[in-house]
């Protein structure tokens, strides 16, 4: 299960990338999605994945005797997946508004001289 | 020790923030409450430190739950001096805004949103778990999205999407080192992770995790190879706006840096060159990017990037005298910073453009000004007795003690190259004579008195305080050599977080 997972965030990590360096806004914005969505995962991976151990500890023990799944990864995650969709709605708003004032998609088109402000 | 007081910063301003929602669109009625809410927030801040000072580490617990289980909010003389920093600053730059930001900014939430900045970088300053420290880096980088896009002309959308992009690969970054800091120790509490690395066997993955960090927050503070976002669009947003960015939001990266890099890992030989030949690069391109440039705004941009460099080779270095200087370089550098974009939002109000092309004539027309502007740029320069002199001092003697030549060669060309963009800044916009140009109004002497003291105040203000810095020198060394101890000695931290 865990080579699965690396693999899968390899491939996220790498499309993210690759998709950042593109001319277009779109998918610079798909690349950002696609990087979030792989360290989500990296997250996920790096509590150890322990399949059917709830974190609760039995009534007789007092302490942990077996690998329980780690609560505290997944809380990681919910926060960073809340903060990044924070942020990508912002900057897919920015893209609209600056495809509007230039009508282009093109990134190396965003270069407008030295004007005073 | 345990105090409630900590998470006074952070809430005074998500209260004031708050309040100025609810008065959205009243341009007046947030105004008032803004700059009582800076005043209160610069209050709570002397009230931390001095608090601080005497009573030593003082921390939180959220929840009551100890640490290193809940997420603590730890208050120790590096935060506590941050969090005064971002409150004089804060109101320097409230006070400016009162007049310098157009009505329709105003209109629209540029107040609110600039608290909420302002309680973003409170929060991280004062975090003591990795992850809030994550958390309130986000609330910090989307207060200034919204400040950076506030206004939607073109340039500013522009400049605005290279800081997005880059912002939020930083945050990625970021967020991947975490993860594996987490798989590699199993805890976030940055004193329980202190105590952690130094047990792990595997140096070589400490050390990829710790460039991971590097790279994370290099973004955010600036650093070469991973600093163009910045002269990109630095100079875009109007002046207020830069003077926030450019005095407080890559400091706040210097700062993560400076905490993970001494409390956190400890960084080996291998990390520590690494450091030192990112900062002269840094040093050196930033210095040279200013040389052509004919916009006063782009010029500081690349000013800051320059300093930038210091900083981050006195952390390579990782001495007591080397980190000293480094905590009393951060402080003048923020107040320096946003009082010279101030400056710039003066010059701009007056003379209605900040290319040096077409300025001229200021020391003519505006002779108290221009001496209040003086003071500014020599103590960037690093004349003595002013506030830049001192910090230069303890790196050059830091970097001979370390037997870092090279270093010490960029610090002081450095420190050349900055006088001629300072000189050439100051004959063009100062010295010479005003060109002719068709005829524009100068926007300043048709303001009200009260109007144009609100633009001077906060100024002279700030200058007041680098003059303080420089000449009362004694008095901030001390200050920054407790820093430094503290930072050399991370058992002191680590003990006050985790036995209480």
């Amino acid at each position: 299960m865990e080579y699965l997972l690396i693999f899968l965030i390899g491939l996220l990590y790498s499309s993210g990338i690759y998709l950042m360096l593109r001319k277009s806004m779109v998918k610079l914005l798909l690349g950002l999605i696609l990087l979030g969505n792989g360290a989500n995962i990296l997250i996920f991976l790096m509590g150890d994945i322990a399949k059917g151990h709830p974190p609760i500890i039995s009534k007789d023990a007092s302490i942990f005797t077996q690998m329980y799944a780690d609560p505290v990864p997944q809380s990681l995650i919910l926060t960073a997946i809340v903060i990044s969709f924070g942020l990508q709605s912002f900057a897919i708003i920015l893209l609209k508004r600056v495809y509007q004032m230039t009508r282009s998609d093109n990134l190396d088109t965003l270069n407008t001289q030295e004007v005073d402000i | 020790m345990t105090d409630n007081l900590l998470i006074l910063p952070i809430f005074t301003q998500l209260f004031v923030a708050v309040l100025l929602i609810f008065a959205w669109g009243h341009v007046n009625t947030q105004r008032v409450i803004s700059i009582v809410g800076h005043f209160t927030a610069l209050l709570v801040s002397i009230q931390l430190f001095y608090k601080t000072w005497h009573a030593g580490i003082l921390t939180m617990q959220a929840g009551n739950w100890k640490a290193p289980f809940g997420i603590t909010f730890v208050s120790d003389t590096l935060s506590a001096t941050f969090v005064l920093l971002t409150a004089i600053a804060g109101l320097g730059v409230g006070l400016f805004s009162m007049v310098g930001i157009s009505r329709s900014r105003m209109q629209y939430g540029y107040y609110a949103i600039s608290h909420f900045l302002l309680m973003g970088l409170n929060g991280a300053f004062l975090a003591g778990d990795i992850f809030n420290l994550y958390v309130w880096f986000e609330i910090v980088i989307i207060s200034s999205f919204v400040l950076m896009t506030l206004g939607g002309k073109k340039p500013q959308m522009e400049g605005a999407i290279k800081y997005v992009a880059m912002n939020m690969l930083a945050s990625t970054v970021f967020l991947t080192a975490i993860a594996i800091l987490y798989g590699l120790t199993g805890t976030l509490n940055m004193a329980d992770l202190s105590q952690k690395v130094a047990q792990i066997e595997k140096k070589e993955l400490v050390s990829v995790t710790s460039l991971l960090f590097f790279v994370g927050f290099g973004i955010k503070s600036a650093v070469f190879p991973l600093y163009f976002w910045l002269p990109s669009s630095y100079h875009t947003p109007p002046s207020v706006i830069a003077a926030t960015f450019g005095g407080l939001l890559t400091k706040m990266g210097v700062y993560a840096m400076l905490r993970t890099f001494t409390l956190i890992f400890i960084p080996d030989t291998f990390t520590q060159n690494v450091l030192i030949a990112c900062a002269i690069l840094t040093m050196f391109t930033g210095a040279m990017g200013a040389l052509n440039k004919t916009s006063i705004r782009r010029m500081f941009s690349y000013l800051i990037i320059c300093h930038i460099g210091y900083m981050i080779g006195g952390l390579g270095l990782h001495t007591q005298v080397a980190l000293s200087a480094v905590v009393f370089y951060l402080i003048h550098d923020i107040i320096i910073k946003t009082n010279m974009f101030l400056a710039t939002g003066i010059i701009h109000k007056i003379r209605g453009s900040t290319d040096i092309r077409r300025l001229g004539g200021f020391y003519e027309e505006y002779p108290k000004l221009s001496l209040l502007m003086a003071i500014i740029f020599f103590s960037l320069i690093g004349v003595p007795p002013l506030s830049g002199f001192w910090p230069k001092i303890g790196l050059f003697r830091a970097s001979l003690d370390a037997k870092e030549y090279v270093l010490l060669g960029a610090f002081i060309l450095a420190s050349f190259f900055t006088l001629y963009i300072i000189a050439k800044m100051w004959a063009e916009v100062f010295w010479k004579d005003l060109p002719k140009r068709p005829e524009e109004t100068n926007e300043f002497t048709e303001l009200p008195f009260y109007k144009q003291t609100l633009l001077v105040v906060p100024v002279v203000g700030l200058a007041l305080v680098s003059l303080y810095i420089g000449l009362g020198a004694e008095n901030i060394l001390a200050v920054s050599n407790r820093i430094a101890l503290n930072m050399i000695d991370t058992g002191y931290y680590v003990n006050a977080v985790l036995n209480k």
